[in-house]
C-alpha cells in the first residue's frame, strides 16, 4: 500500500472545514440528532481503512486509477475498469449531484428510528463514481439534480461521508 | 442453449405453491420446500424417484454451506445435478433456464426447482460483511425500501409522472387479488386514494406501494420438450406442458448506489435476450407476469420490455383492461402487491401464475386469447435492488374457453 500516498502525505482539503454552524471539531460535523445514536458503524477492511481514516480527519479521498485515469468508489483491490492495481488515494472535490432521493420515515434498522424521518440520496460525484449518502438537514431540500457537497459527519462514534444540499446561488 | 430460436427449450410439467401466510411458528425452510415439492410432483404426475436434478434458493439462517446436500438428504433425493441459485427475487426464473440448460447438457432429466421461506417470530438479520454493509448501511440505508424510493424519485423526475400514476398499479394489483382466494389481500381491495393516503415508508414510496412480506414456498418441475411429449403421449401428464421459449439474465450491481442507472435496469437486456431466443417481442405477449415488489418496478419493467415508451406506463394501463378478461393481462393473480412476497420465492410465483394461465388451470381468473391460439407469457424476476434480472418467455399449447 506504500505506493498509494500514505495518509500523512495527503494534503488536507480546505473545502470541508469550518463552514457550517454544527462544526464541532476540525474538519468534522456533528448533528445533534445523531449524537446519541448507536447505529451500525462502518466495517473497514484492509482495502478501505484509509478512506475512513481520512474521513475522520475531515478529508474526502477516493481511489484514482493512474492507468486509465478514472476515479472509483468504493475502494477495492483493483480498478474495476482496467483490473490493474495502479491506483492511489487522491483528494476528491466532494461535489456531486443527486440522482435519486428518499425521506426515510420507517428505517430498515431499528437503531435509526430515533433519527427518522431523515434524508438519503444516491449522489453522482463530479469525479464520476456514485455513492449513497445521508443528506444533512438544511434550508435546501434535495431534488433530483440538486448540487450537494460532502460533509464528513460524526454519527455516534464514527464519521460518515454525509452530504449537504448546496443553496442555489 | 443450443436449440433453434422460437422452439421449446424445456417444458414445465408441474408446479406447486403453498398458500402464503403472514407468519409461521416453528417452521423450517426445508419443511416448506418439501411440501411445495410434493404439490409440484403430484401436479406433474411424477414420483420422488423420478427427480434427478435439484435447484434451490439460499437457506438464510439455516444452512450457510452444503445447501444442496442438506436439502437433498432432507427430501430423500440423490440428484445427479444439484446447486443453489442465489439471485434474490430472480432466483425462481433463474432456476428454470438453468434446469433447461442442465437437461440439454445431459446432466439430468427431471429437474425440481425449489424456493421459499418461513416467517418465524425470530427475524434473521443479515450477517453481511461486504461493501453494501460498509458503505451504505452506516448512512441509515438498511433494507430495500429506501433503494426503491431512490428509483421512484428518479423516475418521477425523469418523466414528470405523478404519485397517482404509480398508486394506480397497486390499486390494480389489489383488484386482481380479489380473483385469487390464495392472495394475502383477497377480501381487502384498495382504491387509488387508499394507496395515496397510506403513510410514507420511504418517501416518495407509500406503504401500499410496497409488498407485504409473507411466508411461502414454490416448486417447479422441468423436463425436456421431448420427454414432456412422451409423457403426454403415454397419458401420464395431468396437465398440458408449458414451454420455455426464451430466457435472459443480467446482473449489474448489488447496491442501488452502484447501479449504472436509476431509470432503466438489468431487465432491459434480459428481456431483449428472452425475446430474441423466443422470436417474439412486446406485441406477441398475452400474459404479463411481472415482478412487482414495488409499484415503480412495474413501471420500469413495462418500459424495459418495450410495452410502453419511457414514462408512458400510466397511459398504457389507462388504455386497456389488464384483468384476465382483457386482451393482454397483467398479473391476473394480483402479483406480489396483491398476493404478498414470500421473499426469494417472489419471482417463482410469477412463473407459476404464468404456467396456470398458459395451460388453463387459473381457476376463476383464466385468460383466453380471442382466437384460441396458444398464449405467450413474459415472466420477470428482480433480485436485490434492481440488481439481478431474469426474464422468461413461456408458451402454452392452447387453452379452449
Amino acid at each position: 500500500m506504500s505506493a498509494r500516498s500514505p495518509r500523512a502525505g495527503t494534503p488536507r482539503d480546505e473545502v470541508y472545514r469550518s463552514e457550517a454552524p454544527q462544526h464541532s471539531r476540525e474538519g468534522r460535523y456533528s448533528m445533534s440528532k445523531f449524537a446519541d445514536l448507536t447505529v451500525p458503524a462502518p466495517t473497514p477492511t484492509g482495502e478501505t481503512q484509509h478512506f475512513w481514516d481520512a474521513l475522520e480527519d475531515g478529508r474526502f479521498e477516493l481511489p484514482y486509477c493512474t492507468r486509465c485515469e478514472t476515479w472509483f468508489f468504493y475502494p477495492r483491490a483493483m480498478c474495476p475498469t482496467c483490473w490493474r492495481e495502479e491506483w492511489r488515494w487522491r483528494p476528491a472535490s466532494g461535489r456531486g449531484t443527486v440522482a435519486g432521493w428518499s425521506r426515510v420515515h420507517r428505517p430498515g434498522h431499528p437503531a435509526w428510528a430515533a433519527a427518522a424521518p431523515y434524508l438519503l440520496a444516491v449522489v453522482v460525484l463530479d469525479e464520476g463514481p456514485r455513492m449513497l449518502a445521508h443528506v444533512l438537514e438544511g434550508p435546501a431540500v434535495p431534488a433530483v439534480g440538486s448540487a450537494v457537497r460532502v460533509r464528513p459527519t460524526a454519527v455516534g462514534g464514527h464519521v460518515i461521508a454525509a452530504v449537504a444540499v448546496e443553496e442555489a446561488s | 442453449m443450443t436449440r433453434p430460436p422460437g422452439t421449446s427449450r424445456a417444458a414445465i410439467i408441474g408446479v406447486g405453491e403453498l398458500t402464503p401466510v403472514r407468519r409461521t411458528e416453528g417452521a423450517t425452510t426445508m419443511g416448506l420446500l418439501a411440501r411445495a415439492a410434493r404439490l409440484a410432483l403430484d401436479d406433474a404426475g411424477l414420483e420422488p424417484g423420478d427427480v434427478d436434478g435439484l435447484f434451490m434458493g439460499p437457506q438464510v439462517g439455516e444452512t450457510p454451506q452444503h445447501v444442496p446436500a442438506t436439502l437433498a438428504e432432507y427430501l430423500g433425493l440423490a440428484p445427479r445435478a444439484a446447486n443453489v441459485v442465489d439471485l434474490g427475487g430472480a432466483t425462481g426464473p433463474g432456476m428454470i433456464w438453468r434446469a433447461a440448460a442442465t437437461i440439454d447438457a445431459g446432466m439430468a432429466e427431471t429437474v425440481l426447482c425449489l424456493v421459499g421461506n418461513h416467517r418465524n417470530p425470530e427475524p434473521v438479520r443479515s450477517p453481511n460483511r461486504n461493501p453494501i454493509r460498509e458503505f451504505d448501511v452506516p448512512h441509515g440505508a438498511s433494507g430495500a425500501n429506501a433503494s426503491y424510493a431512490f428509483l421512484k424519485s428518479a423516475h418521477m423526475a425523469a418523466h414528470g409522472t405523478a404519485d397517482a400514476d404509480y398508486a394506480q398499479i397497486a390499486a390494480i394489483s389489489r383488484a386482481h387479488a380479489q380473483d385469487n382466494p390464495a392472495a394475502i389481500f383477497h377480501g381487502t381491495p384498495a382504491t387509488l386514494q387508499d394507496v395515496l393516503d397510506s403513510p410514507y415508508i420511504a418517501e416518495p414510496l407509500h406503504l401500499l406501494e410496497i409488498v407485504m412480506p409473507v411466508a411461502g414456498a414454490t416448486a417447479v418441475v422441468v423436463v425436456s420438450p421431448e420427454r414432456a411429449a412422451a409423457l403426454a403421449a403415454d397419458g401420464r401428464l395431468p396437465h398440458p406442458p408449458v414451454h420455455l421459449l426464451g430466457a435472459g439474465e443480467k446482473v449489474t450491481h448489488r447496491a442501488m448506489s452502484q447501479a449504472p442507472s436509476l431509470t432503466s435496469g438489468p431487465l432491459r437486456p434480459a428481456i431483449a435476450q428472452a425475446y430474441a431466443q423466443a422470436e417474439t417481442g412486446p406485441g406477441g405477449l398475452d400474459v404479463l407476469s411481472l415482478y412487482d415488489c414495488y409499484t415503480v418496478v412495474t413501471a420500469l419493467t413495462l418500459e424495459d420490455a418495450g410495452l410502453c415508451p419511457p414514462g408512458g406506463f400510466a397511459r398504457w394501463f389507462g388504455e386497456r383492461d389488464v384483468s384476465h378478461r382483457g386482451e393482454v393481462t397483467y398479473n391476473p393473480h394480483g402479483g406480489q402487491l396483491g398476493c404478498g412476497q414470500a421473499d426469494l420465492a417472489g419471482g417463482m410465483s410469477h412463473a407459476i401464475e404464468a404456467v396456470h394461465q398458459l395451460r388453463g388451470t387459473a381457476r376463476g381468473r383464466q385468460h383466453h386469447r380471442a382466437d384460441g391460439r396458444p398464449s405467450t407469457a413474459l415472466v420477470t424476476g428482480n433480485g436485490a435492488t434492481l440488481s439481478e434480472a431474469v426474464a422468461l418467455v413461456l408458451r402454452g399449447e392452447g387453452v379452449t374457453a
